[in-house]
């Protein structure tokens, strides 16, 4: 994390606010506390924030601030905000079936890293991922902590489709597609539950700051679960305050 | 029910407003249209609120058959308007009735038209917006682009502003070659001096991977001092990123969200809409501002729309009385409508 927090421009309506050039827990706590605390705030100024890794990025209301009083209230509202304002813990369940055409990679990645298919799922469910940041396409969540012993290399030719709900591997990053969408990731499973649906409120199921726990379950699960999500009637399983597996 | 037929789609024509804003954050991108300018005047020459939603077209437009009387505009591209085969008016509110045909051509200058109608598009709003993302599935008619015997609803709004025109002295010029200006950063100091240099002093050719998500050009290359790759930030429209193959690429309204390229500078939001107007092969060269400069420059290109605004609300064309004169000319006999306005 930086000393002094660094505001860079991003043309006439934006600037970013710069924690610090590493991927890290405690830089990402601190922009959590920043980002509600903007948001709490509701400044008229302040059109929306994009919160990622290490930094804000401001949209603003040039017809309303100067880029130098924006700079001075930020850096007030910085340095007067409380420690906690990150809000409870959500560990959010991902009930995931592994392998097969849910996963068709998981063999792959189980061979290039020296590990039977069933080890690599007891590795991928181990733990609990700290979801970074939202980004790239609707409800993509960077995922921070996984295990070093499945990591693998993206494909060298990318799929043209990958069915939403995907879960795989791209170097030692895991993630899911929340739509369908081309890409490179190393496949392992597939989740029923939909991580983005532009008509609910809100339309994305993670937020930042969010863990992640993948449950493995079966295909006959993933079928009842399937059905409930199309009736509407699946209840994501949302631990408040639980305590998260990590690797530290 | 009110509505429009679309009997030819055109080549890429969306429903669009001024976006999706707020959910940048969810990795849900703003959309809206490209050419904000062209855009807000439209819809304020029917006496529509400035963001109401209307179609974009881009390069080839497309043929649409009113359902209804309406009162529409058309903005932007010179895409050679027609209605029922006779040329339309751009710039000013033009007056159609049930059954009429709206078509055009090819596009004579800028890339991207805008027709706007005074009982409104009548499509669900999502997350705020009417704003299609095509990459998204969101929005607008069922989230893509429009296609052949799409029907779009319209509102129930009774018609008025006929007659509102605007002045040559509002209108954009569409040029080949633009003048496009940057405020420098936030990564600026990932590139070497030289690069910046060459950054700002050549010209750059849009290329045809050019489209609402991005503009990728073609030109001197632009070398990092500190390696391509950052941890992945925020995205605005304007964004100049430039990968490791040293090209920029200028994000657009269909942008992702976040990014893990370097972005050498920010093109200005008024610029925006040059760029929103300019097709492949197109030429441009980057100017830098700094950002109080670019502030006055928003604040000046914000205030242009109230003097605008002032303009159409008093100068009206007052229909009188219409007359069909046949003449005479050189043996030749036309037959002409004469609107007599006040």
């Amino acid at each position: 994390m930086y000393d002094k927090t660094k505001f860079l421009p991003a043309g006439d309506r934006a600037l970013v606010m710069e924690f610090g050039n590493s991927i890290s827990p405690e830089i990402n706590t601190k922009i959590r506390n920043m980002a509600n605390t903007i948001n709490n705030l509701n400044i008229n100024y302040i059109t929306e924030i994009i919160p990622t890794y290490r930094s804000i990025l401001i949209i603003f209301d040039p017809l309303q601030i100067s880029y130098g009083k924006l700079i001075e209230n930020l850096e007030e509202i910085e340095s007067s905000m409380g420690e906690g304002d990150v809000g409870a813990i959500r560990i959010v369940e991902i009930p995931t079936v592994y392998g097969g055409e849910y996963g068709p990679d998981i063999e792959f990645v189980a061979s290039h890293n020296n590990l039977t298919v069933e080890e690599v799922i007891e590795i991928h469910t181990s733990r609990d991922y700290l979801l970074y940041m939202l980004g790239f396409t609707p409800g993509f969540g960077y995922l921070g902590g996984m295990d070093e012993r499945i990591a693998t290399p993206r494909l060298k030719t990318p799929r043209t489709k990958i069915p939403g709900g995907s879960t795989g591997v791209a170097g030692s990053q895991t993630g899911i597609y929340p739509i369908d969408s081309p890409g490179g990731w190393q496949l392992l499973g597939r989740t029923p539950i939909k991580l983005y649906d532009p008509i609910s409120d809100p339309p994305v199921l993670l937020k930042a700051g969010d863990f992640i726990r993948f449950v493995q379950i079966t295909e006959e699960e993933y079928k009842e679960i399937q059905e409930l999500v199309k009736r509407n009637e699946y209840e994501v399983n949302i631990i408040m305050d639980g305590e998260v597996r990590s690797h530290e | 029910m009110n509505k429009i037929i679309i009997k030819k789609p055109g080549l890429f024509t969306t429903i669009q407003d001024q976006g999706r804003w707020g959910f940048q954050q969810f990795g849900i991108t703003t959309a809206g249209a490209m050419d904000n300018f062209s855009m807000r005047i439209a819809n304020m020459l029917i006496g529509n609120k400035e963001n109401e939603a209307l179609l974009e077209c881009t390069f080839l437009g497309p043929e649409v058959e009113f359902g209804c009387d309406e009162i529409i505009s058309i903005t932007g591209a010179n895409m050679s308007p027609k209605i029922n085969g006779e040329p339309a008016l751009m710039w000013t509110s033009i007056r159609v009735n049930a059954g009429d045909k709206l078509t055009f051509s090819g596009v004579l200058n800028g890339l991207r038209t805008y027709i706007a109608f005074s009982k409104g598009i009548d499509v669900p709003k999502v997350m705020g917006s009417k704003s299609t993302y095509v990459r998204g599935n969101l929005g607008g008619l069922n989230g893509g682009k429009l296609s052949e015997n799409d029907e779009i609803k319209l509102g129930e709004k009774s018609l008025s502003n006929e007659g509102s025109y605007l002045l040559k002295g509002f209108m954009p010029i569409y040029k080949k070659e633009n003048v496009v200006r940057v405020v420098m950063g936030p990564q600026d100091d990932y590139f070497t001096d030289e690069a910046i240099q060459a950054f700002l002093n050549s010209i750059y050719k849009v290329t045809a991977e050019s489209d609402r998500m991005g503009y990728r050009l073609d030109g001197p290359k632009i070398e990092h001092k500190l390696g391509a790759d950052i941890i992945s930030d925020g995205i605005v429209s304007g964004s100049v990123q430039v990968p490791g193959h040293g090209s920029p690429i200028i994000m657009m309204n269909d942008k992702q969200t976040t990014g893990g390229y370097t972005k050498i500078a920010t093109v200005i939001t008024p610029d925006l809409n040059l760029l929103a107007q300019m097709s492949p092969g197109c030429e441009l060269r980057f100017e830098k501002v700094t950002v109080e400069k670019s502030h006055e420059l928003y604040i000046e290109y914000e205030n242009q729309f109230k003097e605008i605004r002032e303009f159409i609300d008093k100068n009206r064309f007052q229909f009188h009385k219409t007359k069909n004169l046949n003449l005479n000319i050189s043996e030749r006999i036309f037959n002409v409508k004469v609107n007599e306005i006040e």
